[in-house]
């Protein structure tokens, strides 16, 4: 606990993260606004919109998911383009946590470390997406979820409580969280910490949320449910990198960042790319430490994918619509 | 005191925006003696990208709107272009370099095609679809429906004829509730920018009409081999190489209008041609 000085106390907690230097707002919208302004040329897409696929965790969050919707969106992840058999995979599968088994079954073989080319599936727990239960509530969805066979738990933070300057109480929540994230051989899930940015209110905020979820043991931090507007942001996803690459300065360890939510177009989408491979280094551009949580960006990226190899641009006839 | 000039920035119109081209490309509108007029956009191909997913947008609700309800917004349109018959003419005076009168009486030939087209809406399924005999106790009907996003060449050089090119290609696709993106005549854009102004402050929802200005040999090959077009109204697109536009529009089925040279007349064919028939059976066991 050196990194905060002190031993881990409320107090302590609570110092170190006041103390943490306020965010350049205008810079950091500014410097987001050029990174996402870069011209990539055609190879260079070619490659990046594969990385995307290969990035992607394909997600649907709906309370009218069905069996079938689920089964559906794991063929799609194992072939986003059925016509073009070379197309990457993507790298896991997002679902509520009672569909786990769903997934798992309709991945079976093809269920593994998206590193080695395999599926995952990750699964929402903890109350999501208000977060709002007891810890309890939330420790047995999350125990659920990976009893069931996740490989990844989405938590989500207590905003209230974070809001509220009650730090202590958010941290010993993704603490008991990870906890939970224990399987029965002593491995863990990985867990991603949702921070749910869109409302924490300040780039201040946020930044305190993601040393929190670091902190506290949190293998990825993500920045929204989806549900809730504004959703992921090039701005905050640059602010949450920066944080994470300062935490690899010091500490050498390397944490995942997952922005999730109204990233649509592939455009966007390698603004994202670039803004990661600029700020944590190229290095970040695996599975396992930056994911897009998305449900139609991968349609979107298999557009630009069939216009770059046929020279014409394709159309929403030529991919599943979800 | 002299005023200070405010000459008008001719724009894109795409999704019911006035962006500048993506580009940031534009050019250069003389009159016919070569007399700078005015700066257009040079539309680009990812304008015309732009454009296809906007007017993709913009099917379903304008297709879906009731026959009745398409034909009053269009007339509407016409009410619109009436009340601004003057600048219309000033534009098109300076633009072609004809007579007052001729210009005026080329508005009022506009607003008449307009007119016409717009009659049509609750009109033309009546006339082109059938019930048709079957060997059983069954209907069977068949009825033209909008194809969907049409693109569409309008009359080039159309000296005499900016306004009533455009109109005369852009209305007939309108009637069935298909969604338009079209290339206005690019020597002549000013109209174009015009009539697109009606459009947005006209009850058209957004994106059903896109226009875009520049050059058709840049833009169309684009537009043609583009797999979310339904349709090619090559009207206007006689001086350019147009064969191998529709051999790219034939690897994604669209229905094709081949080039006819000066302006289309009213024509229900041309209705027509942007619709696909839909048959459906329905038992009389029920009656």
């Amino acid at each position: 606990m050196r990194l905060i000085g002190a031993d881990l106390t409320e107090k302590s907690l609570r110092l170190h993260l006041e103390g943490l230097p306020g965010v350049d707002a205008v810079g950091l919208e500014r410097r987001a606004a050029s990174l996402a302004g870069r011209s990539i040329k055609t190879t260079s897409k070619a490659r990046a919109l594969d990385t995307i696929i290969r990035l992607t965790d394909l997600t649907t969050l709906e309370g009218a998911d069905t069996p079938g919707k689920v089964r559906s969106l794991v063929a799609k992840a194992l072939t986003p383009d059925p016509a073009r058999p070379d197309t990457p995979r993507v790298a896991a599968v997002c679902v509520y946590g009672d569909m786990v088994p769903t997934a798992l079954g309709a991945l079976g073989s093809a269920h593994g470390d998206p590193d080695d080319g395999g599926v995952s599936v990750a699964a929402v727990a903890t109350a999501f997406p208000s977060g709002r239960a007891s810890l309890a509530v939330k420790l047995a969805d999350t125990r659920d979820a990976v009893e069931n066979g996740a490989d990844e738990i989405d938590m989500v933070i207590d905003r209230g409580a974070f809001l509220a300057g009650r730090y202590g109480e958010v941290f010993e929540q993704i603490v008991a969280v990870k906890d939970a994230c224990r399987r029965g051989d002593g491995t863990f899930a990985s867990l991603k910490v949702i921070l749910e940015t869109g409302e924490l209110a300040t780039y201040d905020g946020i930044r305190r949320a993601s040393w929190l979820a670091i902190l506290a043991g949190g293998d990825f931090i993500k920045t929204s449910t989806g549900k809730v507007g504004p959703a992921a942001t090039l701005p905050v996803t640059l602010l949450m990198l920066e944080v994470v690459r300062d935490w690899h300065r010091l500490t050498g360890e390397r944490i995942g960042v997952k922005p999730a939510g109204g990233i649509r177009s592939a455009k966007q989408a390698i603004g994202y790319l670039v803004t990661v491979a600029e700020t944590a280094g190229e290095r970040w551009l695996q599975p396992h430490l930056f994911r897009f949580g998305a449900s139609s960006l991968l349609n979107d990226v298999l557009l630009q994918r069939q216009r770059l190899l046929t020279g014409h641009y394709s159309g929403p006839d030529y991919v599943t619509m979800d | 005191m002299t005023r200070l000039a405010v000459p008008k920035t001719y724009k894109l119109y795409i999704g019911g925006r006035f962006p500048r081209s993506e580009s940031g490309r534009s050019y250069e509108v003389t009159t016919p003696d070569g007399a700078f007029l005015a700066n257009a956009s040079l539309a680009s191909r990812k304008d015309a990208r732009d454009a296809v997913v906007a007017a993709r947008a913009a099917v379903a609700a304008w297709s879906g709107a009731t026959a009745y309800n398409r034909g009053q917004v269009l007339y509407r349109v016409a009410e619109l272009l009436e009340g601004r018959a003057e600048q219309f003419a000033a534009e098109i005076r300076d633009a072609e370099g004809v007579s007052a009168a001729a210009a005026r009486a080329q508005v009022d030939a506009a607003v008449d095609t307009w007119v016409w087209y717009a009659g049509w809406c609750d009109k033309y399924a009546q006339v082109a679809g059938s019930g048709n005999p079957v060997a059983g106790p069954f209907f069977n009907i068949s009825v033209p429906e909008a194809t969907g996003v049409v693109a569409i060449v309008a009359p080039q050089e159309s000296a005499g004829a900016s306004l009533l090119g455009l109109v005369a290609v852009v209305a007939p696709a309108l009637v069935a509730g298909n969604a338009v993106v079209v290339i206005a005549d690019r020597a002549h854009p000013l109209s174009a920018i015009g009539l697109a102004e009606v459009m947005a402050t006209s009850d058209v929802p957004g994106g059903v009409v896109n226009v875009l200005t520049g050059s058709p040999a840049e833009i169309a090959p684009w537009l043609a081999s583009h797999a979310d077009v339904n349709a090619l109204d090559l009207a206007g697109a006689g001086a350019l190489d147009w064969v191998p536009l529709v051999v790219a529009a034939a690897a994604t089925l669209k229905r094709v209008q081949d080039p006819e040279p000066g302006v289309p007349g009213w024509s229900l064919q041309r209705i027509l041609a942007t619709t696909e028939t839909k048959t459906v059976w329905h038992t009389k066991a029920l009656l």
